[in-house]
């Protein structure tokens, strides 16, 4: 028993290690930025000074609401086809959903930028069609797009992932039981695929709450999100440098979605313990 | 009862994948009936049973329901009602919720949805497991939840597919009891399928014998097992002695070199057919008594009853006597006349029923085969 537990602490005594450094270190230092001023001394200032930025932080979760939203809108679907799929053709399809991930994550939203220019591709094709041609870039329904286009294989393979695993007779069943496609689909599938559909959320509306690299290349700074003001304050590039803002944003940022991923798991409980209607 | 038809089957064919899996079949199954399509693996008979589902829309061929035609009619708006063979219960839903899915469906009100569940748990011996979540059940009360779920629709007609393929024998032959009372008491037609001839001849009104797509014969249980048809069905329902032989004139054959009187009539003479003599109804006799005499190989003990293996003259028989006979012993054999049944040749003929190759465990491994290959029947 004893040397077994010794093991045990051996065997993962470099996890603790890297967790230690890398993920409870950070996090305490940024704790420590939020709470203290320049010289140190512990103070809520940095904290209150949140209420400046109030609509930012509106526009950082209602962009990223919408771009959770479609995501699921556009997943669902695809991750059903795919599910029924023969198995050759289902892991073809699951490459082809992850193949863009295999390229940067920068080089693609580049890309993105040279199409919706003012004189990207779909404009000059549109002209060339004798259109007027139109604003695309720089607003935010192309920071949108960048989300969703970016974190749409991080929703359709935790989805893709729970219709697998029901079987086709569970559907079979609840058909032969009368079940029409749509009462099927609202009391068969959907419920049974909530842990996947949770678990796109919160892959998707995490990194899209909080990204700057989107909003900085195809927002061009008329979408100002809130990651695009932490890293300001952290690097300085627009503004004076004050890790001490930048932290408590960030703490207020991490917090919120604390939450909202605590309301999500009260959801998924409710649905899978049973009680339905 | 002839008249009294519920589902007729009508020149069905279908191929899956590119394989022909039933062709041009007949069937018509009685109202309140027990009938039971036996076969083994590949034969075609869980595809006839999702057709009759509506899961699968045959190439060709008609489905008739109670007079009409139900070809096209999907499974939701069938009368008919399935127990798959792993239950397909809905693992988000408790017991309650289980059986009251298909009430559910219906939009019925609460209280006749609580009415309806709470008799279903009577019926299947379940009470007090309302709120019981799927996964804590054995498989035995998983079966009686797909029972009591399917049945609590009403359907007219309960499609079983080896319901009882997962259980362990002793469960699997209480719950053959327990799904004939049901099926009586309520009186609502079964088409149940399996591969098990013992669970088939004990259950059923009828069996429907089927291979390579095809019936082979159609009876009742009674009738399958005194008068196969063919080789394949005489194999397949119970041990059978399968001989070579040719019918002289009426009632009288010749086989393994000796003419037997027999009870059968109506061959052409001298006419090449297959003689079925069924274990049990062998007599050993001393070797002076003996129609025909041969060497015993091996003795196994039954229980009820020895089974020995007769090596006459390099056809190997299968005997069940209840008298201890020692191996290496040279004995007679007697053959009554109505122990003789006789068969048209068929395609059959000359694969089955020398147990020269025979051995317990091949049946067992061929066993073990059928229940794996039974999914395969699914696409």
């Amino acid at each position: 028993m004893n040397r077994n537990s010794l093991t045990k602490r051996l065997v993962t005594a470099p996890y603790t290690f890297w967790m230690l450094i890398f993920v409870v270190v950070p996090i305490a230092l940024v704790v420590y930025y939020a709470l203290t001023d320049a010289n140190g001394r512990f103070t809520m200032e940095n904290i209150m000074a949140i209420v400046d930025y109030k609509k930012t932080f509106g526009v950082s979760v209602e962009l990223a609401l919408i771009s959770t939203a479609i995501c699921l809108l556009l997943a669902y679907p695809l991750a059903y086809t795919i599910s029924r799929m023969k198995a050759h053709r289902q892991s073809t399809m699951v490459m082809l959903v992850m193949l863009p991930m295999w390229m940067n994550f920068l080089i693609r939203t580049y890309a993105w930028m040279t199409i919706l220019e003012n004189n990207g591709l779909i404009n000059r094709f549109v002209r060339m069609l004798g259109g007027e041609g139109f604003r695309m870039i720089n607003t935010n329904g192309a920071v949108v797009l960048g989300m969703v286009y970016n974190f749409l294989p991080y929703m359709i393979l935790p989805i893709y992932t729970v219709l697998t695993k029901i079987e086709q007779s569970t559907i079979e069943a609840a058909q032969d039981l009368g079940a029409n496609r749509a009462q099927v689909f609202r009391r068969i599938l959907f419920p049974m695929s909530v842990p996947g559909i949770i678990s796109g959320i919160t892959m998707v509306f995490v990194p899209a709450v909080s990204t700057f690299v989107i909003s900085k290349l195809l927002g061009g700074g008329k979408t100002f999100l809130i990651g695009d003001i932490i890293e300001n304050y952290f690097l300085g590039n627009t503004g004076t440098v004050n890790y001490n803002i930048g932290a408590s944003l960030s703490l207020v940022l991490m917090i919120l979605i604390l939450l909202s991923m605590a309301v999500m798991n009260h959801f998924d409980k409710d649905e899978t313990s049973g009680g339905m209607l | 009862m002839e008249n009294n038809r519920i589902i007729e089957l009508q020149n069905i064919s279908i191929a899956l994948g590119g394989e022909q899996i039933l062709k041009d079949l007949n069937l018509y199954i009685n109202d309140k009936e027990f009938i039971t399509l036996l076969g083994p693996s590949g034969c075609g008979k869980t595809t006839t049973l999702r057709i009759i589902a509506g899961f699968l829309a045959p190439d060709a061929g008609k489905v008739i329901f109670s007079g009409r035609d139900v070809t096209n009619v999907p499974p939701h708006k069938r009368q008919v009602n399935t127990i798959f063979q792993r239950y397909a219960l809905f693992p988000h839903l408790n017991v309650f919720e289980n059986i009251a899915f298909g009430l559910r469906v219906q939009k019925q009100k609460e209280a006749e949805i609580r009415e309806t569940v709470t008799q279903m748990l009577a019926l299947v011996n379940l009470k007090g497991f309302e709120k019981r979540n799927i996964q804590s059940l054995s498989g035995g009360q998983q079966q009686r939840v797909a029972i009591a779920r399917a049945l609590a629709v009403k359907p007219r007609v309960l499609l079983l597919d080896e319901p009882l393929g997962a259980l362990d024998l002793k469960l699997r032959k209480d719950m053959q009891v327990e799904l004939k009372n049901i099926q009586q008491r309520l009186g609502i037609t079964f088409i149940y399928v399996t591969h098990d001839q013992e669970e088939a001849l004990s259950m059923s009104d009828t069996i429907v014998v089927m291979d390579g797509g095809v019936i082979q014969q159609v009876g009742a249980p009674i009738d399958i097992y005194n008068e196969p048809k063919n080789a394949f069905v005489a194999d397949f329902i119970g041990e059978s002695n399968i001989l070579d032989g040719v019918m002289r004139e009426d009632l009288a054959a010749e086989f393994a070199g000796h003419r037997f009187e027999c009870l059968d009539k109506g061959f052409a003479q001298n006419e090449p057919v297959d003689v079925v003599i069924r274990p049990e109804d062998v007599d050993v006799v001393p070797v002076e008594k003996g129609m025909i005499c041969g060497d015993v190989t091996s003795v196994t003990f039954k229980g009820v009853h020895f089974e020995i293996i007769v090596d006459v003259d390099g056809f190997k028989w299968m005997i069940q006597t209840t008298d201890y006979v020692a191996p290496g012993a040279h004995i007679g054999i007697y053959i009554e006349p109505d122990a003789i049944h006789i068969m048209k040749k068929s395609k059959y003929s000359g694969l089955y029923g020398d147990y020269s190759t025979f051995s317990d465990e091949i049946e067992m491994l061929s066993d073990v085969n059928y229940e794996k290959e039974g999914d395969e029947d699914e696409p």
